[in-house]
């Protein structure tokens, strides 16, 4: 320890602290101020590089996500319409088919109609001419009965071979 | 086997010596002129040991080698560094060749009345009379009195040129920086350092909002003493932050900026802790008053301690060639000698830069002690 105290120099002291005093602020101006400003400038600029493009990459992403959305969104609607379109055809054709049956059961109804009208008429027709028919063999038979009564038997056949049934 | 043994016996030896040189230097101060009577040329492992904590010392001039010429003159190779010291009559100011290589307080210098001597690296002015320094038995001087001495000694030489050196290297990186965003060529090299002295030492240890203050010391610490220590490896012989009163200045400065920007909780976890009951809180304040000295005061001497013994060490490890020379032989002493301090410099290397990472990131956490903002207890 004494040795140590006697090693030391009070001169040496008083001229490294002035030196350093001085180098310290030599440095501080000339050197380190600059440095480290531009070293933060830089890193400044590389943090802003990278965070332009991580903007930059999330811009992309959320627009090609809004394709992807507006992709999605119009297949949705082209299925939506290909659906609708198909549901309308088969109700277009189930309808088609329902007018369809509709129709040709009315048209056979009405046909059915005209038939059994028809019938009815020609039933009608047919029961005045058997009644006419009827009638007018029976005139006749009363007439020839009237007039010839042995020679009936033959006479009504032949009458009746006359007359043609429609 | 037998000979390693020795060899460690007389390293271990060596090392003892220098360990408890303090103790001797007192006693035996009065009478050491042996090391003047051959210049400095050394044989003898006492020699040894005084030649090497002499240059562990601070130096009034540069000196490189001594060699004998042809005539058995002792030559020394170096230069002289200029003397400016306070006398009881003001500055006197001349060059350190003037004491022509004296160390022993016999050569006087006389300037304007004032007649100085050196002895161990330190000036004293002579009383009237005196005709050369004495000491008494506590090692006082009997006949002279110490001056203010503000020369630009070895260390403080070093210093400059350190100071240059970083000047220089950094300004260049500086001005780069003005017209490109990354540097080339050295400053390639600087910049890692410059980012690791604020990212992993300055930034984690005082706190993001406050460290950018603290930046500008700890980076110019932080190279010098990496820098200072790295010229301490090279053949020069530099020892800056090898001298207590450099690693003093340097502790001081951290405890000054440490005191001034602490914050009131920092004040207040010293003198009043908070969360304690009152008797330990009075017990507490001493100890955490104390508490401030001994960081800075740890700071000095580790700083201190490392690089000297390391200076010592490899020193030590080089003498090897001469102590061992009779043992081993002069070529084995030398093989063994370069690589023992061969390996010692590459651990050097290492020590220079972990000396300066922790006397930076220590001053860091000193200061982020000082500045944090403590949330409730």
């Amino acid at each position: 320890m004494e040795q140590l105290l006697n090693d030391f120099s009070p001169g040496l002291f008083i001229m490294q602290s002035v030196l350093m005093l001085a180098v310290i602020f030599l440095m501080v101006k000339f050197a380190w101020k600059p440095i480290v400003s531009a070293l933060d400038e830089r890193e400044e600029g590389i943090k802003n590089a990278l965070e332009a493009a991580e903007k930059a990459k999330q811009e992309m992403e959320s627009i090609s996500s809004s394709n992807e959305k507006l992709f999605n969104q119009a297949r949705e609607e082209r299925d939506a319409m290909l659906k609708e379109a198909r549901e309308m055809k088969a109700k277009m054709i189930a309808e088609a088919e329902a007018n369809a049956e509709a129709e040709a059961a009315k048209i056979i109804a009405s046909a059915k109609e005209a038939i059994e009208v028809e019938k009815k008429e020609a039933l009608a027709e047919l029961k005045a001419e058997v009644a006419q028919l009827s009638i007018s063999v029976a005139e006749k038979l009363l007439k020839e009965e009237l007039s010839d009564a042995i020679k009936d038997a033959s006479f009504v056949n032949g009458l009746l071979g006359e007359v043609n049934l429609k | 086997m037998k000979l390693g043994k020795t060899a460690r016996n007389k390293v271990l030896s060596l090392f003892s010596l220098f360990f408890f040189y303090g103790a001797f230097a007192a006693s035996d101060s009065p009478k050491t002129e042996s090391e003047s009577d051959n210049h400095g040329a050394v044989s003898s492992e006492a020699e040894i040991s005084e030649y090497i904590l002499h240059h562990i010392k601070d130096a009034h001039d540069f000196h490189l080698f001594s060699y004998n010429d042809s005539e058995g003159h002792r030559k020394h190779i170096g230069f002289p560094l200029p003397v400016i010291v306070y006398s009881s009559k003001g500055f006197r100011t001349f060059m350190s060749s003037e004491f022509h290589h004296d160390d022993s307080g016999h050569h006087v210098v006389e300037r304007d009345g004032v007649s100085l001597v050196k002895y161990h690296e330190k000036i004293y002015e002579l009383e009237e009379g005196a005709h050369g320094v004495e000491f008494d038995e506590q090692h006082h001087p009997t006949n002279a009195h110490a001056v203010l001495d503000l020369s630009i000694t070895k260390s403080v030489f070093g210093f400059l040129l350190v100071s240059l050196l970083m000047l220089f290297a950094f300004g260049r990186l500086a001005k780069q920086y003005k017209k490109q965003a990354v540097p080339t060529g050295f400053g390639r090299v600087l910049e890692p350092l410059i980012l690791y002295v604020r990212d992993e030492i300055a930034r984690p240890n005082i706190g993001e909002k406050h460290y950018r203050r603290f930046t500008g010391f700890l980076m110019t610490v932080f190279f010098f003493i990496w820098i200072s220590n790295l010229l301490g490896l090279t053949p020069l012989g530099f020892n800056i932050t090898g001298q207590i009163a450099v690693t003093f200045s340097l502790a001081l400065f951290t405890y000054l900026i440490t005191q001034f920007s602490g914050t009131k909780d920092y004040w207040k976890h010293i003198f009043w802790m908070p969360g304690v009951p009152v008797p330990m809180k009075i017990i507490l304040a001493p100890i955490e008053l104390l508490g401030t000295l001994t960081k800075p005061f740890s700071l000095m001497i580790r700083l201190f301690a490392n690089i000297s013994a390391g200076h010592i060490v490899v020193m030590s490890l080089i003498s090897i060639a001469i102590i061992m020379k009779s043992t081993l032989g002069a070529a084995g002493a030398t093989v063994l000698s370069l690589a023992l301090s061969f390996f010692l410099t590459l651990i050097e290397l290492l020590v220079a830069f972990l000396q300066a990472y922790i006397f930076t990131m220590l001053s860091a956490l000193f200061i982020g002690m000082a500045v944090e903002e403590h949330d409730h207890h």
